[in-house]
């Protein structure tokens, strides 16, 4: 079986963690890390191979996305408010998009998790002991990638993209600075500092986001490729002291979780492409 | 931002009102503010699930029974938070007598009978300062239910704890549910110093006592308006 999975805390009442049996893939990054790209790539990848795919991200919660997105234009919530604001919607997803898809042997591509809300509220000067707590119903994911861009290349794929500075991406609403590139920059800086910070606590593996998003998706695929065999890499420890009918046994469970009759139909999509740099 | 590096700064005083539903209390905080009102305190009230941008979320999860036991408890302290941040604290700094219908221990009883952890639940509204006086409206839970069983048609979905599937009956499920709290509540006060008030009392009598207390545990007179900005009408 897989390795089993965890919540960072006492999590969530009433979730039985035997039975999920998906696996959690989380990209963190800031805007214009590629994330997207990154995670539209490894969708086409897996749901190619057979593996079904859910997507999650920030701000999708049926719960509150709406009302959160409505409060964030006014820009009107304090800083712990919004951070609970968020983490309502997260644990939204958590309990009604992510656990039932992993429960279903789902790979759910989230794009963003915990980290990226964690390091907003830190730098906006919520203490980390409690937001850490707050979020303690997280589920331990099975990997984490942050794609780690420098502040300088975010500013030029952003503008070369919209021609403008998100507000809250640039932290605007620290008043740091009245000039938003200068604000960008030191908001970006601060929020990478945090997550070294969490990188050395949670164990996650920083991947150099100033390249092409060709070389990103392989080391992405690699890594990725070595969660998913960790599965039949279990079997391959037992082969020494059981027989082949166990093995075979074994492995069309693990290929059959990718492809269960009572799935929906996975998605096809064409095959990836590998875009150049924006 | 934490409890402890700022209890000192504050002026103000912070006085909560708990108890069941049917215990009475909020007819006793309403007497409460009147009296302070009137007499010329900086007051404000403030009740629990009130702040105009998370309601209407809250109210839209738990008309379509979006909510689980953590959203629950997670949309009511966004809730509280907002409140909290622009409103009680606040007006605590600027010297104001808060008057809160319902504070935090009210989401430690109803998201502990949810089942989420009585740790995290602490955690999760540390932010939050102690009230100064904590005001228990204590209450035979017979007669908390009579009070409101009689008197209403209809209790609904969330305070008849219907989402625990206690029962398919409203009103057993709103026994099994006020019952739970009851004792989450009573474990709470020794922990948190509620004063008890005797809720089967008169009403007169119960506010009497609450004003008499008040007095003696606040300083009451540094708390009046002063050098009149608007001036005040009496009646």
């Amino acid at each position: 079986m897989e390795k089993p999975k965890r919540f960072y805390g006492k999590g969530l009442p009433g979730v039985d963690l035997d039975q999920l049996r998906g696996q959690l893939i989380v990209v963190e990054g800031a805007d214009g890390s590629g994330r997207s790209t990154q995670i539209d790539l490894l969708r086409n990848w897996l749901e190619r191979r057979g593996y079904p795919t859910v997507n999650v991200g920030l701000k999708r919660s049926m719960l509150v996305s709406r009302e959160l997105e409505r409060a964030m234009q006014g820009n009107i919530l304090g800083t712990r408010t919004l951070s609970l604001f968020y983490a309502t919607d997260f644990a939204d997803q958590l309990e009604n998009r992510i656990i039932p898809a992993l429960r279903s042997g789902f790979i759910v591509l989230a794009d963003r998790y915990i980290y990226t809300l964690m390091a907003r509220a830190i730098v906006r000067g919520v203490e980390q002991a409690w937001i850490r707590d707050v979020y303690s119903i997280a589920l331990i994911p099975d990997a984490v990638f942050y794609l780690n861009v420098s502040p300088k290349i975010l500013v030029e794929r952003n503008l070369r993209k919209h021609a403008v500075l998100d507000y809250w991406e640039s932290g605007m609403d620290m008043h740091r600075s009245s000039n938003m590139y200068a604000s960008f920059i030191e908001y970006q800086r601060q929020i990478h500092k945090e997550f070294k910070i969490m990188q050395a606590h949670y164990g996650f593996e920083t991947i150099n986001g100033n390249r092409s998003p060709r070389a990103i998706q392989n080391e992405l695929r690699g890594k990725i490729e070595v969660i998913l065999n960790g599965k039949s890499g279990l079997i391959e420890e037992e082969s020494n002291d059981s027989n082949g009918t166990e093995r075979v046994a074994r492995s069309t469970t693990t290929s059959a979780n990718g492809s269960k009759g009572d799935q929906p139909p996975v998605r096809r999509q064409p095959p990836p492409r590998h875009r150049s740099a924006n | 931002m934490t409890e402890t590096e700022n209890k000192e700064q504050i002026a103000g005083k912070l006085i909560a009102v708990e108890g069941l539903d049917g215990s009475g209390k909020s007819t006793q905080v309403y007497l409460l503010k009147r009296w302070l009102e009137l007499d010329g305190y900086k007051v404000f009230f403030t009740e629990w699930n009130s702040s105009a941008i998370v309601k209407k979320a809250t109210r839209k999860g738990k008309k379509r029974q979006l909510l689980t036991p953590t959203t629950f408890s997670l949309i009511h302290c966004t809730d509280f938070a907002d409140r909290y941040e622009r409103q009680i604290r606040p007006l605590l700094n600027a010297g104001y007598i808060v008057l809160a219908d319902r504070y935090i221990f009210t989401a430690f009883a109803r998201d502990a009978v949810r089942g989420c952890d009585r740790t995290w639940l602490r955690k999760l509204y540390s932010y939050a300062i102690k009230p100064d006086v904590t005001f228990y409206f204590d209450v035979p839970l017979k007669t908390a239910l009579s009070r409101i069983l009689d008197g209403r048609t209809q209790v609904k979905y969330h305070e008849a704890g219907m989402d625990m599937g206690y029962s398919t009956d409203p009103y057993e499920s709103f026994r099994i549910f006020q019952g739970k709290i009851h004792s989450e509540y009573r474990r709470m006060v020794n922990e948190y110093d509620f004063i008890r008030i005797d809720a089967e009392e008169p009403p007169d009598i119960q506010q009497a006592k609450v004003r008499e207390i008040l007095e003696t545990k606040i300083d009451l007179p540094r708390y009046r308006w002063h050098g009149a900005i608007f001036p005040r009408l009496t009646q």
